[in-house]
């Protein structure tokens, strides 16, 4: 099962490596990974998606823990949240399918950031699931690239 | 504030820390540092290889319970360490490890002796630092030791580049640490000791099994009140050894591969498992599913990833075991359903029937004739040493060997290298021990395989008035592996015959040592007399039956009842 893991760790030289370096050293796998600073710049916050029973993440959790660097943990898919990720992708836009590369993009909400005679750069934000679908019904036309970022989260606020 | 040196600020942390002997080796990117110590009244042991260092600091550690330093130079100063560091981090031993680093402008340069020490021992440290501020020197050391000895035990390392060491620092007063990050629950939850203590009341046949985690927390009193209370046997894990006493007739000695059969049997048929600072490693539990299958499992461990990472347990009570053990007893005492007496009575069929498994299959093995058996030496070693000696080990069927027939009956007696299997870490070990206990009887029981992994300490040995007892079991083979070879891979002796082996009563002499030779069995004694009697450093080399094997022996991934007796 999918897990999103939200950690907060110091922003100190290492303290990414210390994370990563657990992943690898125990087996455990990483599918996406995103890190930047939070409101306080002594802060990283670092998105994890990984996939495990729950045994696993809960080990994984621990272990994450455990490391001193690390502030906070928190498997955000226990709860409501919300999800994010970008994506990059250069599709081939030829006189014949500029047009419906245009639609689809429209229809998810995207748009076009970078243009050749050959090709559109799109960018389209979304959850996973959003952008699967969105690289489903461009890949018959042709994507040469993709770039994303992995997802970002976070939990949604308590309604009362 | 007047500022100091970062090697006077680096020697007045050790001393703050109650610091007065380390162990190292200098070099270039260290040389400021070691001029300073030359000053200072703090002991520097000069070992013959780093990794000796790490290795005798963490005796030191083990022997003593306070933490050990270390003290090595850049590059491969280093990481000659690193088997040291890695071998206290598996069995929780509180070092901080201090190496040398090029100055900082060089580092990433590939410069000379440099090595990415932070970077190797990240995995293998419970924290390491790269100070790279001189103004975070002093809180960075303070911190290191803070972390080394407190929660779940472990070695931390700082690099330190030379340029850091030769700057002007300030020092400030020494406040209590406290680390947004980091703390460790000391406390049980009382709802969870008294869902564990319920359980102990109800269960018929229960085991206590316990670990390296007793004796790091200073727990073996509580542990022994509880286990007479609750007149429940003990079996103890390799760490553990030492925790309850072995000569007590609740003991069930050592359990898992090399365990006693009782030890196996009662933790197969129990209805309840009390785990204390143990935590169920491969070598201990066989085949996982068939693991104490019957019961129910209370886990005390202060490290929240040992709970349920192996085998999922049913309450789990985070806490140093010291505490625990005290919240269980003191629960105990004050409750009204409990009656010694009446729980003596109950588990007495139990306990009848641990005796029967133990008579049935008594650690044991056969007599040769002439021939010198090594359970025989350690037999003889532990009678003239009563029980009270020092135990390092190196790793193997020598180390099998001393935790199953020496009686340990104190804590921190047994040195050895659990969870990484070091060999070589028994003589520097020893040396360690040695040195914080000069009155004590250290004896290191090796392998001629093992022995000569660090036999160049015996130069340190020597030179520091470290006169500790060297006992080979000598049997020109790397015995554990060809024991193996033996049972599973058709006697195809792949690479563990000791085709030359050095004459250690030669090798004695040539390191100023006392060298005492027993090739048959009425020569051991007097040997181990003789060994005991002189004031000098030691080696016994006893020829001992080449194939002898250790038993009992659960296979690899066989579960523990299926075990091979002599």
């Amino acid at each position: 099962m999918k897990h999103t893991l939200s950690v907060l760790l110091q922003n100190k030289p290492g303290a990414l490596s210390r994370v990563t370096g657990l992943f690898s050293g125990r087996g455990f796998n990483i599918e996406s990974l995103c890190v930047a600073e939070t409101l306080d710049p002594k802060v990283s916050c670092l998105t994890l998606v990984t996939r495990g029973d729950n045994a696993i993440v809960e080990q994984i959790t621990k272990q994450l823990h455990k490391l001193i660097d690390v502030i906070k943990v928190t498997d955000i898919t226990e709860g409501e949240f919300v999800e994010r990720e970008m994506v990059l992708i250069r599709v081939k836009a030829e006189a014949n399918t500029r047009a419906e590369v245009l639609r689809v993009i429209d229809i998810f909400r995207g748009k076009v950031v970078d243009v050749s005679p050959t090709s559109y750069a799109v960018e389209i934000t979304g959850s996973e699931s959003k952008i699967k679908a969105v690289i489903d019904i461009l890949r018959p036309i042709g994507i040469k690239e993709i770039i994303r970022t992995g997802t970002i989260a976070m939990p949604r606020a308590p309604k009362k | 504030m007047s500022k100091i040196t970062g090697s006077q600020a680096i020697i007045k942390c050790l001393q703050e820390e109650g610091i007065d002997t380390i162990f190292g080796f200098p070099g270039g990117a260290v040389i400021d540092l070691y001029d300073e110590l030359m000053d200072s009244d703090i002991r520097h042991i000069l070992v013959r290889h780093e990794q000796g260092a790490v290795h005798a600091a963490d005796g030191y550690a083990r022997a003593t319970g306070k933490v050990g330093v270390a003290l090595l130079t850049s590059g491969p100063g280093a990481t000659n360490g690193v088997t040291g560091i890695a071998t206290a981090y598996l069995d929780s031993i509180p070092l901080v490890v201090l190496t040398g680093q090029v100055p900082r402008a060089l580092i990433g340069n590939d410069a000379f002796q440099e090595v990415d020490i932070v970077g190797i021992t990240r995995p293998c440290t419970k924290h390491n630092y790269l100070v790279k501020d001189p103004a975070e020197l002093v809180s960075t050391i303070r911190e290191a030791f803070y972390l080394a000895a407190s929660g779940r035990p472990g070695p931390v390392l700082i690099d330190l580049p030379k340029d850091v060491i030769a700057s002007m620092v300030s020092f400030p007063e020494k406040k209590p640490i406290k680390m947004q990050t980091y703390q460790p629950n000391l406390e049980p939850h009382p709802g969870q000791i008294e869902k564990a203590c319920k359980a102990f009341l109800k269960a018929k046949r229960p085991v206590l099994y316990i670990g390296g985690g007793v004796i790091l927390s200073n727990a073996n009193k509580e542990l022994t009140e509880l286990a007479e209370k609750m007149s429940t046997p003990v079996t103890m894990t390799l760490m553990g050894l030492g925790g309850f006493p072995g000569t007590n007739p609740l003991s069930l000695g050592m359990l898992g591969m090399h365990g006693s059969y009782a030890s196996n049997m009662a933790v197969a048929k129990s209805d309840l498992l009390i785990a204390v600072g143990a935590r169920f490693d491969d070598r201990v539990t066989g085949r996982l599913d068939a693991f104490a299958p019957h019961a129910e499992i209370i886990h005390i461990d202060i490290d929240p990833t040992s709970i349920s990472k192996n085998v999922s347990v049913d309450i789990p009570i985070v806490a140093d075991c010291k505490h625990a053990l005290l919240a269980m007893n003191s629960w105990l005492d004050n409750a009204k359903a409990f009656d010694a007496g009446a729980v003596a009575d109950r588990h007495r069929p139990w306990l009848d029937q641990v005796k029967e498994w133990d008579d049935k299959h008594p650690l044991t093995y056969r007599e040769e004739g002439d021939i010198i058996k090594p359970q025989y030496v350690i037999e003889v070693l532990n009678k003239l040493t009563g029980g009270d000696a020092i135990i390092t080990t190196e790793v193997g069927q020598n180390q099998m060997w001393a935790a199953q027939f020496y009686k340990f009956n104190h804590p921190r007696r047994l040195l050895t290298s659990g969870g990484l299997g070091t060999m070589g870490y028994g003589l520097p070990a020893a040396i360690g021990a040695k040195l914080a206990f000069p009155d004590a009887t250290v004896i290191d029981i090796a392998g001629d395989g093992s022995i000569q992994m660090n036999i160049q300490e015996l130069a340190t040995a020597r030179q520091w008035g470290a006169p500790v007892k060297v006992a080979i079991l000598n049997n020109n083979y790397l015995g554990m592996v060809r024991q193996w070879q033996e049972l599973f891979y058709n006697k195809r002796y792949s690479a563990t015959v000791m085709e030359v082996t050095p004459d250690f009563i030669e090798l004695a002499r040539a390191y100023g040592a006392v060298g005492l030779r027993a090739k048959t069995k009425d020569e051991v004694e007097p040997v181990i007399k003789e060994a005991l009697a002189t004031d000098n450093l030691v080696i016994m080399d006893f020829a001992i039956s080449r194939e002898e094997g250790v038993f009992p022996m659960v296979p690899a991934g066989k579960a523990t009842t299926e075990m091979l007796l002599v």
